[in-house]
């Protein structure tokens, strides 16, 4: 009795977590204009899509965005994690602690607010920066960076310190300790940092919506201005291929883990039979 | 030039070693966009300002050396019963999504724990696919399900269980069911964390006992999970009282949030001081229970001691 109510919870839950999502897909095939009469399978909204300069524009400024902002995420936050797993003590650790998950835990609202606010008298000082892709840029990267943070210190706990240590007696400086072991074994956090914070870039709306200036919308903010007037076709088109590529990506990148957690494995098991023989 | 380079380099190397570098380098990145963005926040909100007037702020006051403190912001707040109506609504959205979200996890991820060990990989991998999804399409999703045109309302007339549609879109029950919808995972997240570590050897000595399934449920298992209860209700209550785009979306007009005034006083009242305001009000909202959460860690830890 227990598990076939658990059984009936647990698909209940996961109807409500896709329904909203495979309506979508499938709606996006709908001839019909409008939203929620079914008339025959149709590719218009694609086509229609195709043609839609705005939201071209749109993706290509969000791809920017997102990449760089990825990238300068992944390498603060790598800095940010290392500083937090390496150097127990430090005047100012908890201030740092803190300052690195404010932005997890701040509303977006209070995270874009305080951002532009600041970059507004910073313009009013010094004549820069003007409102576009890189104060967009600044945002993104500074909650991106205190994802990535969290990323990488969970792998970076969870890593051998012996084998630092080990590098270090050979008379290996902590530079090459740190580009010739750690790095390497951090690589899949780094990876998996990187599309984490890319993935919130390209979502997000709020941040970008207080530090774009005029011309600068992401696809997001185009999205978001066309769904607050209502019903939009075009919308389930462009929805359905974020989620098609988002699924390969994600389908993509856990064949890439398994495939390194499975050769780190091999290479552990050959050093061992190896070490084996040696003694 | 190169020599001058090297020359501001070995003075640097003087005052700073290594080990600082590494250090300085995330501390400089959040002190200027963290911290020092929040210190402006505070600062704007005592300040008095007709409209986007920020460019006077720092030269006509003498800069930042003279801060006066300006409280009319503040008793605007507390005095304009629209504010305060706003945030006691907004309190009750998020308390309300918080447990409609701990109602529908707890028993989810307590049968995900039980479920055979070979297919939980499966199940917390669909839980985490959504996340991967825009937040924001997600959300627009659901309006064509809710219109009164739309998929459900058609369901339920050509069922014959209706015959007018009913009005869901543009309610505080679209509001609600756009906000657990996107909060459910954060508290599933935890909950199924803290349930898989669950000891059994507990469950099967209160069973041993006599104790009814019942019993043994509220007097263990509930227990022995509060610390994920409390984790994943931090992680739903929070955001979800600064939400904007759920109530822009899915909450009609008349739906009052916190994120939504401050929204507006910004971008359609230009009112920098007023939304300043407004956020530091909404921080000290957020810092309540975040001092309520790191008091019972602290107690937890010390228990354990």
């Amino acid at each position: 009795m227990n598990s076939k109510f658990g059984r009936i919870w647990l698909i209940a839950v996961y109807v409500f977590l896709y329904l909203p999502i495979v309506t979508l897909v499938i709606y996006s095939f709908n001839a019909s204009p409008l939203v929620t009469v079914w008339s025959h399978v149709s590719l218009k909204w694609y086509a229609a899509l195709a043609a839609d300069d705005d939201l071209i524009s749109a993706v290509g400024l969000s791809l920017r965005v997102a990449f760089y902002s990825a990238l300068i995420s992944v390498l603060f936050g790598t800095f940010t994690a290392f500083v937090l797993n390496r150097y127990r003590r430090f005047a100012g650790r908890t201030l740092l602690t803190s300052m690195s998950s404010a932005p997890l835990v701040m509303p977006d609202v209070i995270v874009g607010l305080s951002l532009l606010l600041m970059l507004v008298s910073l313009q009013n000082w010094l004549g820069f920066p003007e409102r576009g892709l890189f104060t967009i840029l600044l945002g993104h990267a500074l909650l991106g960076t205190a994802y990535a943070a969290v990323v990488i210190r969970a792998r970076l706990r969870e890593m051998d310190g012996t084998l630092d240590e080990a590098a270090m007696d050979l008379g290996c400086k902590p530079f090459q300790v740190f580009r010739l072991v750690t790095l390497p074994l951090l690589t899949p956090a780094l990876v998996s940092a990187f599309l984490l914070t890319f993935t919130l870039s390209f979502d997000d709306v709020v941040l970008s919506s207080f530090l774009s200036g005029p011309g600068y919308s992401t696809l997001p903010m185009v999205i978001f201005s066309r769904a607050r007037l209502g019903l939009n076709p075009s919308i389930n088109a462009a929805a359905t291929v974020m989620i098609a590529t988002v699924t390969i990506a994600v389908v993509a990148f856990s064949l890439y883990q398994s495939r390194i957690s499975r050769q780190r494995q091999r290479e552990i098991a050959l050093a061992y039979s190896e070490s084996n023989q040696t003694l | 030039m190169k020599a001058k380079v090297t020359d501001i380099y070995s003075n640097l190397r003087r005052y700073i070693n290594g080990r600082q570098l590494v250090i300085g380098i995330p501390y400089l990145w959040f002190v200027i966009l963290a911290l020092i963005p929040l210190l402006i926040i505070l600062k704007i909100s005592l300040s008095e300002m007709e409209t986007t007037e920020v460019s006077n702020m720092f030269t006509a006051g003498g800069g930042w050396l003279t801060i006066k403190l300006n409280f009319s912001n503040y008793l605007f707040l507390g005095t304009d019963p629209l504010y305060f109506d706003t945030f006691v609504s907004s309190i009750k959205y998020a308390l309300a999504t918080t447990v409609i979200c701990l109602v529908i996890a707890y028993p989810f991820a307590y049968f995900m724990a039980r479920s055979p060990a070979h297919l939980q990989p499966m199940l917390l991998m669909l839980i985490m696919l959504p996340f991967w999804t825009s937040f924001l399409i997600r959300i627009y999703a659901w309006k064509t399900l809710l219109v009164s045109d739309g998929v459900f309302n058609n369901i339920l007339i050509s069922l014959g269980l209706i015959d007018t549609p009913l009005q869901i879109m543009n309610t505080s029950t679209s509001l609600m069911i756009g906000m657990v919808y996107s909060y459910l995972p954060f508290m599933i997240l935890p909950l199924y964390a803290n349930l898989s570590k669950l000891d059994m050897r507990y469950l099967e000595a209160a069973a041993d006992l006599g104790a009814s399934p019942f019993k043994t449920f509220w007097l263990i298992t509930v227990p022995l999970s509060k610390a994920g209860i409390i984790a994943g209700s931090m992680l739903v209550f929070i955001p979800a009282l600064g939400e904007y785009v759920i109530p822009e979306l899915l909450g009609g007009s008349d739906t009052l949030m916190i994120g939504r005034v401050l929204w507006d006083e910004f971008f359609s009242n230009n009112d920098w001081a007023m939304a300043s305001a407004v956020a530091v009000v909404m921080i000290l909202l957020i810092l309540l229970p975040m001092a309520i959460f790191n008091k019972y860690q602290a107690d937890q830890t010390e228990a354990h001691r």
